[in-house]
């Protein structure tokens, strides 16, 4: 088969099974979207920006573990998609990203939006590719789409230039049926030695605890973790990137740790004597200060990512392997007999979590007469029961929806937890909603982020992709207002904008539902009315308390036992 | 402590770029940095001279064996291994010092390999220490262009880097 630049790439995106492309055409990719308007197999999203086709490349990718597929032009168009790849980098995400670029002669001559994409784009991508030949795209996209897929997934930048999708230049085309790379060897087992060696240290132990992170998710290993967890009885945490790996309404779990985690998962992180870290990297906000973390623990570690063990703590027992097949592994021990769990080892120490527990970290004021954030989060737990997709941007709300809304399920709760990057939610929420077209998709967010990537409303109606935005509304960009009240004697310096679009017009002016929700008692009623609406976006717009602070907190550079709580909570040191 | 670290990669556009990204982006120092081709045309090996404690180059080289392009690499600071730098010295040279330059360069087994009437340049092959001593050697004010190629080595016996 015959075949120019532009039409091989778009048959090798067909043969890799790609469903969905979000971009947004220009000049330098102009073959290809010639080559697209030929097809109808692969479906291509126009965004508004391409920040918003990598977000929901993002999302989509999230939402069903396959690769997130954008298509960009040169220039400006990749520029704009770098937010979005470095985010998808930071949550090791897989993503291939096409790119258009100058024509190979005016490579380098300050052509027309040239910039150096591969350049621009390399400390953000798990690799990056140029292809100067067109013989060489469908082996190279092959390749893309193999490394973003394996081992620890991430995005994969291919930039093509004009001239090698020319129409005019035909060749013969095979998409390659697979793709090895002798500098890249994903597939890794846990040695069965160290596997062994850590049951042992981890059925010993008295004041244990499983503190799992998204390589469960991502890794697919969620039933796996459940099994574990239970044959085990220990305690269970989960970072936030983790959140719906192990349900969370399970009477083992102990809610997310770190900056905003519970009372009980960080004291339990600070006072465990063998600490099981599963597919999680100790990220500064997890941690907290170092010198500090879990002081007295024997450190067990699995990761399928060598560079990720001891890179920020000192980790005792590694395993360097795929999370699935070393809890698998685990749970073999476990059934033939070789290892069996004393739970008579653990009962004092959940008699200490259970009080910790019982302080419920996590209550606020319901007697306010405001609109509290939390309720709002909680209502849009009871009135989706539990199984929307919820997608969110960064800051106050993000933490509120991560401890108020009870993930049971993985690739449920979808945020930028590494990047922190603010416009994530409402396109991510577009991508989940094309991925599980049948599902409630929640985009939880506030009116400073919102505002990030709002012309993605637009895509919204397009493509009908009926989300529901969950607006926490309180004025301020709320949590470095926080940190203003906390750490620089609440003098907010540029935390609180003056005007604020009228969201509820807003979204009106964009084909959609808009509602404005400022008594606390119509919340329940507005967010059944929006989700009954099954085939409309609608923008609700709860005006919440501006006042009001994520706890608890851990504030930077202290220690998992140095939480500030809620005011009027009472805690073990008070009673002391 | 310092280690050398030698590193076979893919023979592509920007594979250097990628090593020398990854040291500046995390933070990590480079000493010096040699890159040829080798044997197997497919193939360039590098060798990265670098200082930092264990846990540091620990890091380093799972960062660097991160890399897509990174075939493999070792420490050679690690076992047996033979060190050699070249460098290029430029002297002023008149009078009664043009002799005492010359036995300095034969101390050194160097090869003055150009002349003026003011000048000699002198090649001097070596590990780091030894080219060290030998500008130590020279009067300071005397040397005015150095240039050294910064460290290359192989590791002793049949031990080494292949595929």
């Amino acid at each position: 088969m015959e075949l120019s630049g532009a039409e091989i790439l778009v048959q090798s995106l067909k043969d890799e099974g790609v469903e969905y492309i979000f971009g947004y055409p220009g000049g330098s990719v102009l073959h290809i979207y010639d080559a697209l308007f030929k097809q109808e197999e692969v479906k291509h999203v126009l965004v508004r920006h391409e920040q918003g086709a990598t977000h929901s490349a993002d999302g989509y990718a999230r939402a069903t573990g396959k690769p997130g597929v954008v298509l960009v032009t040169s220039g400006p168009g990749a520029t704009n998609a770098v937010t979005g790849i470095a985010t998808a980098y930071m949550d090791s995400i897989p993503m291939v990203v096409i790119s258009g670029q100058t024509p190979t002669p005016m490579i380098g001559s300050d052509a027309f939006q040239e910039v150096d994409t591969v350049g621009i784009t390399r400390p953000c991508v798990k690799h990056n590719f140029l292809v100067k030949d067109v013989r060489d795209i469908a082996e190279t996209l092959k390749k893309a789409f193999y490394i973003a897929t394996t081992g620890r997934p991430g995005p994969v930048l291919v930039d093509i230039p004009k001239d090698v999708t020319d129409p005019a230049v035909l060749v013969s085309y095979e998409y390659p049926s697979k793709v090895s790379l002798r500098s890249y060897n994903p597939s890794v087992k846990g040695h069965k030695g160290q596997i062994k060696k850590a049951l042992q240290v981890m059925l010993a132990a008295r004041r244990p605890i499983l503190y799992t992170g998204g390589g469960v998710i991502l890794g697919e290993a969620s039933e796996e973790l459940v099994s574990l967890t239970k044959k085990l009885g220990f305690p269970i945490t989960n970072t936030l990137m983790g959140l719906g790996s192990y349900p969370a309404t399970d009477r083992q779990f102990i809610g997310m740790l770190g900056m905003h985690g519970t009372y009980e998962a960080n004291k339990a992180m600070h006072e465990c004597d063998t600490l099981i870290a599963i597919g999680s990297r100790f990220d500064d906000r997890v941690t907290g200060k170092l010198s500090e973390f879990c002081p007295d623990a024997t450190i067990i570690h699995v990761d399928i990512d060598p560079a990720s063990i001891s890179k920020n703590v000192k980790v005792d027992i590694p395993i360097v392997g795929e999370v699935k097949g070393v809890l698998k592994e685990m749970l073999k021990l476990l059934d033939n007999g070789e290892f069996t769990p004393n739970p008579e080892l653990t009962v004092k120490w959940w008699e200490r979590i259970e009080k910790w527990r019982s302080y419920n970290c996590l209550e606020y004021d319901r007697k306010s007469t405001l609109i509290k954030p939390q309720y709002v989060v909680e209502q849009l737990y009871e009135v989706t029961k539990g199984e929307a997709y919820v997608t969110s941007d960064v800051g106050q709300h993000q933490m509120y929806a991560a401890q108020y809304y009870k993930f049971n399920k993985p690739r449920r709760w979808i945020n930028s937890g590494g990047l922190g990057t603010m416009g994530f939610g409402l396109p991510a929420a577009i991508g989940v909603k094309l991925a599980h077209p049948d599902a409630d998709v929640a985009c939880v967010t506030g009116e400073g982020s919102i505002q990030m990537c709002i012309q993605e409303l637009s895509t919204a109606l397009q493509y009908k992709t009926p989300v529901k935005i969950i607006n926490l509304n309180n004025g301020y960009l709320g949590m470095v207002r926080q940190w203003q009240e906390f750490t620089y004697e609440s003098r907010y310096s540029h935390s609180y904008m003056d005007t604020i679009p009228e969201f509820m017009k807003l979204a009106e002016s964009y084909g959609h539902v808009g509602m404005r929700i400022d008594k606390k008692e119509d919340v329940r009623g507005a967010l059944e009315e929006a989700f009954a609406l099954k085939d409309r976006t609608v923008f609700l717009d709860f005006i919440t308390d501006p006042t009001e602070n994520v706890y608890p907190m851990i504030e930077a550079g202290k220690g998992h036992h140095e939480m500030r709580l809620a005011p009027g909570m009472i805690t073990d040191e008070d009673l002391a | 402590m310092r280690h050398i670290l030698s590193i076979l990669m893919e023979n592509e556009a920007g594979a250097l770029s990628r090593v020398a990204g990854l040291f500046s982006a995390r933070g990590y120092n480079i000493e010096s940095l040699t890159v040829a081709p080798t044997e197997d045309p497919s193939m360039s090996r590098m060798t990265l001279v670098t200082r930092g404690t264990d846990e540091v180059v620990e890091q380093i080289t799972k960062q660097l064996n991160k890399l897509i392009d990174v075939v493999k690499l070792i420490d050679l600071a690690e076992s047996a291994h033979i060190e050699r730098e070249i460098m290029l010295v430029k002297v002023h040279a008149q009078g009664s010092y043009r002799e005492e330059v010359k036995r300095l360069a034969e101390i050194f087994r160097g090869s003055i390999i150009d002349v003026t009437a003011s000048s000699f340049i002198i090649e001097v092959t070596g590990a780091q220490d030894k080219l060290d001593a030998f500008l130590n050697a020279l009067e300071e004010q005397s040397v005015f262009e150095v240039v050294r190629s910064g460290a290359t080595g192989i590791s002793r016996g049949e031990k080494g880097l292949h595929l």
